[in-house]
């Protein structure tokens, strides 16, 4: 019987991953569609803007982007290189600000009812403040030049769904999983760090990868307002108004490719952290 | 064969004592459900009792109130010789429930060892019983596996090795084979019985299947809908190593007659789902909802 048992159950075993000689070809016929999309779309652009006659202020050609980008990447009114590191920085600063706050709020809102009977009203409403208004005020307060009001307005963007995915992760346990934790007598603490942090870590991820971006929006619209000259969000403003529209493209490139980069950093860490979760093993099966 | 309160005297005495049992649900401070009403049960050590009746008849409240994870309402709950809050506080019972609750970030070893942790002991000693208990329920060589790369059947495995980690006196199983499939589920209820007679462990398992409730148990509680009380308790006299040949045995069909009797009487068949069993089914093995 007990044989019969082990036996039948071996056979329940998921399968093997694919064989490792498959998995490039299998990758590149995953992906091949997208950049296919993808480079089509700019070869579009390239040929509609010569076809269409389009002025270079009105929409610039991708080829003539890249030339601006190239001869731009170290000019002393432009520098685009110096400027876009000034703006990681910023926005990174903000991302570490914001998600340390969000990820203590929501440890503080979950742990306490009291906290989080005061802090959540107080943040859903602050949420619903166009908090990129306050860019200016934050300009003032910390100072026009300091990197740090730019970092703060990243911040801000970022807070919010940090603070409310995580507090969802930690709330939202298993009400079996308490009962279990509870059945062996395990302590408030005992159950925050076994299972409700576990627990709340897709959803950290989750979170993460809008705070990346959202970092970047706050510190290119915080950069709007003035400050230091060489950063993205001041080359864009500058760039425009003097028509060089091709340089304005140049650096919104930039920070295009900056929040990707951000984004799969995000997504690489997800995967070295909770290897376990479902969604990882979705994208292995696809 | 139906006796009320047969005392299967097994050495060291009773191991839960109920008596005088109320359990009423109440919101805002207004009762709403009387769970359950003048309970009175003695389990002795090394039993195997399982818990019968319709879906509502407060059976999952009886096993928590054992475990001390709901509160009586009214009279006492006597665990291992202690007030059941004591009991849970000494680690004094494991839990299996009917789903199996691993943790999905923790391999079959890890999930095993969480009580262990909790309870402080060494990482050798977790280590040591983790893969003695994957071992019990042949699961070792599952062990760095995770919960989503095995079948349900041996996730529930998993659960019981997890139960049992820290040698609790009392096994409290809450319709733990309820999910799985009818061939499952007899290959679990032989694994269930050579596990108990292995540890000695006392079994407290409720159940919603006559057939299970019988092959399994040393005593069927049966209980009626609300309020959940205790209308027969039927001891189950079938020798043991039980088999393939109980299953197939006259005296097997006779006691599942009787717990059927006992839940019309209090009549649980009739507030029974339609559905779930087919005709024929109930007819031949009794199954309830």
């Amino acid at each position: 019987m007990s044989s019969t048992a082990g036996a039948a159950g071996r056979s329940g075993i998921a399968p093997a991953g694919p064989r490792p000689g498959s998995r490039w070809a299998r990758r590149i016929r995953y992906y091949l569609p997208a950049v296919l999309v993808f480079a089509g779309g700019i070869i579009g652009w390239e040929v509609a803007v010569t076809a269409l006659g389009l002025k270079g202020f009105v929409l610039p050609r991708p080829s003539a982007i890249v030339s601006a980008l190239i001869e731009n990447l170290n000019s002393p009114r432009f520098g685009l290189l110096p400027s876009a590191r000034a703006t990681l920085i910023e926005a990174l600063g903000g991302l570490a600000i914001g998600t340390t706050t969000g990820v203590v709020v929501a440890l503080a809102t979950a742990r306490w009812a009291t906290a989080r009977g005061v802090l959540l009203p107080v943040a859903v409403a602050a949420n619903a403040v166009p908090i990129i208004a306050f860019a200016p005020i934050l300009n003032n307060w910390f100072g026009l030049e300091n990197p740090l009001a730019k970092m703060m307005m990243a911040a801000v963007l970022v807070f919010f769904p940090v603070m409310a995915n995580v507090t969802r992760g930690l709330v939202q346990v298993d009400p079996a999983a308490l009962e279990l934790m509870r059945s062996t007598a395990a302590s408030e603490w005992q159950i925050l760090r076994k299972v409700r942090i576990p627990n709340a870590l897709p959803y950290f991820f989750t979170a993460m990868k809008l705070a990346t971006t959202l970092s970047l929006i706050g510190a290119i619209v915080g950069e709007y307002f003035g400050g230091a000259s060489l950063v993205l969000g001041r080359i864009i403003v500058q760039s425009s108004s003097a028509l060089r529209f091709d340089i304005t493209w140049a650096a919104i490139l930039l920070a295009a490719v900056t929040g990707i980069v951000f984004y799969l950093a995000v997504v690489a860490l997800e995967r070295v952290v909770i290897p376990w979760h479902a969604s990882m093993r979705a994208t292995e099966t696809a | 064969m139906t006796s009320e309160q047969s005392k299967t005297a097994v050495d060291g005495g009773p191991v839960v004592r109920l008596s005088g049992v109320d359990k009423v649900f109440s919101r805002g401070g207004q009762p709403v459900t009387t769970a359950l009403e003048g309970i009175d049960l003695t389990i002795a050590r090394g039993e195997f009792v399982s818990l019968i009746g319709p879906s509502g008849c407060g059976k999952s409240s009886l096993l928590r109130l054992f475990g001390d994870l709901v509160a009586p309402t009214r009279g006492e709950v006597i665990v291992n010789g202690k007030p059941a809050d004591h009991a849970r506080r000494d680690r004094d019972y494991g839990m299996v429930f009917q789903a199996p609750v691993l943790f999905e970030w923790r391999t079959v070893e890890d999930n095993v060892k969480l009580p262990l942790e909790i309870l402080g002991r060494s990482a050798r000693d977790r280590a040591a019983r983790a893969r003695e208990m994957l071992d019990l329920v042949e699961l070792g060589e599952f062990a760095k596996h995770y919960p989503y790369q095995l079948s349900g059947g041996m996730q529930q495995r998993v659960a019981i090795a997890r139960a049992l980690s820290f040698e609790p006196a009392i096994l409290l199983m809450d319709e733990p084979f309820g999910a799985l499939d009818e061939m499952t589920r007899e290959r679990m209820n032989s694994e269930v019985l050579r596990i108990w007679e292995r540890t000695g462990t006392t079994i407290v398992f409720v159940t919603h299947s006559i057939p299970e409730a019988v092959f399994l148990s040393s005593r069927v509680v049966v209980m009626s809908a609300r309020p959940g009380r205790i209308t027969d308790v039927v001891t189950i006299d079938l020798p043991r190593p039980r088999g393939e040949e109980t299953r197939e045995s006259p005296r097997y069909f006779e006691l599942v007659t009787a717990v059927r009797e006992g839940l019309r009487a209090g009549g649980g068949l009739e507030t029974d789902e339609p559905g779930l069993a087919s005709p024929e089914r109930t007819l031949a093995e009794g199954a309830v909802g």
